[in-house]
C-alpha cells in the first residue's frame, strides 16, 4: 500500500499528459508508506528512445537524495508514464527496479492520462507485486 | 580514517535500516570494501560474481561521480562523505 493525495495523484497524471507521446518519470519522496512530494525529471534518454524508456541521471538522484534528506523525507519510490501501452511494468522495468521503491505507472492513452498503478519488486528481483494506492 | 556513507532507501534493509553509516578507508574502493566487510548481506548488491562494482551502482565523494575522478582509487580523508547512487530507469514493452 502506497498513500498518495488526490493532487498528487493528479500531478503525475498531469506529467503523463505533458510527457506524453513521451514517458515522463520522477522522484517520490516521503515517509514509510506515504508520498509528501512528487520532484519531475527530465527523462535522460535520448531523442527517439524516450517514447517507450526513461532514465534518470546519477547526478538528479545525487541532489535529490540530499534535499530530500535536508526535509527529513526518503525517496519512497519513482513514477513513469507508459504512452500508449497499460499500467504494467515491463520485463524492462523489472530488470531496472530496486526492491524497496515503489515505481508508479500511469497509462496515457492518445494524451489522456487513464490507469495508474504501482509496484513493488520482490527481494528474489523476480517479480513485480502490485500495491494499493490509497 | 572515518568515512561516512549515505545509504539510499533501498538498501537501507541491508544497514540494519541506518541512512548513513561509517566506514575507513584511504581509497573509496577501501572504503567500501570496509563497508561490505561490516554488513556483508549487501556485497551481492554492490558487487558482480567477478568482484567488480556492480554498473548500476554509481558512488559519488561530496557532490561528484567518482568516475569523473580517479574511481575506485580515488582518495578519501577523514570526515569525507561518499552516496551510494543507484541507476533508475525503465519504460514500456511497446517497440
Amino acid at each position: 500500500m502506497i498513500e498518495l493525495s488526490p493532487s498528487l495523484i493528479a500531478a503525475i497524471r498531469g506529467e503523463g499528459e505533458k510527457s506524453y507521446p513521451d514517458e515522463c518519470c520522477g522522484f517520490l519522496l516521503g515517509s514509510e508508506r506515504a508520498v509528501k512530494e512528487l520532484v519531475p525529471v527530465i527523462n535522460a534518454r535520448e531523442d527517439g528512445e524516450r517514447y517507450h524508456r526513461f532514465r534518470i541521471e546519477p547526478d538528479e538522484f545525487m541532489r535529490t537524495e540530499l534535499a530530500a534528506r535536508k526535509k527529513k523525507l526518503d525517496i519512497v519510490g519513482f513514477y513513469h508514464s507508459h504512452p500508449d501501452h497499460p499500467a504494467a511494468p515491463s520485463e524492462y522495468d523489472r530488470e531496472h527496479a530496486l526492491p524497496c521503491y515503489s515505481y508508479i505507472i500511469v497509462a496515457v492513452e492518445k494524451g489522456r492520462a487513464c490507469k495508474m498503478t504501482s509496484w513493488l519488486l520482490a527481494e528474489s528481483r523476480s517479480e513485480f507485486t502490485e500495491e494499493k494506492i490509497v | 580514517m572515518a568515512i561516512t556513507i549515505l545509504i539510499p532507501t533501498a538498501l537501507r534493509a541491508f544497514t540494519d535500516g541506518k541512512a548513513e553509516v561509517e566506514a575507513a578507508g584511504g581509497t573509496v574502493g577501501g572504503v567500501i570494501a570496509d563497508f561490505a566487510a561490516r554488513y556483508p548481506d549487501i556485497r551481492r548488491h554492490l558487487y558482480d560474481e567477478n568482484g567488480a562494482l556492480r554498473s548500476f551502482i554509481n558512488i559519488y565523494a561530496g557532490d561528484t561521480n567518482i568516475k569523473s575522478l580517479n574511481g575506485l582509487n580515488t582518495a578519501v580523508k577523514d570526515g569525507d562523505a561518499l552516496m551510494l547512487v543507484p541507476a533508475i530507469a525503465g519504460g514500456s514493452r511497446r517497440c
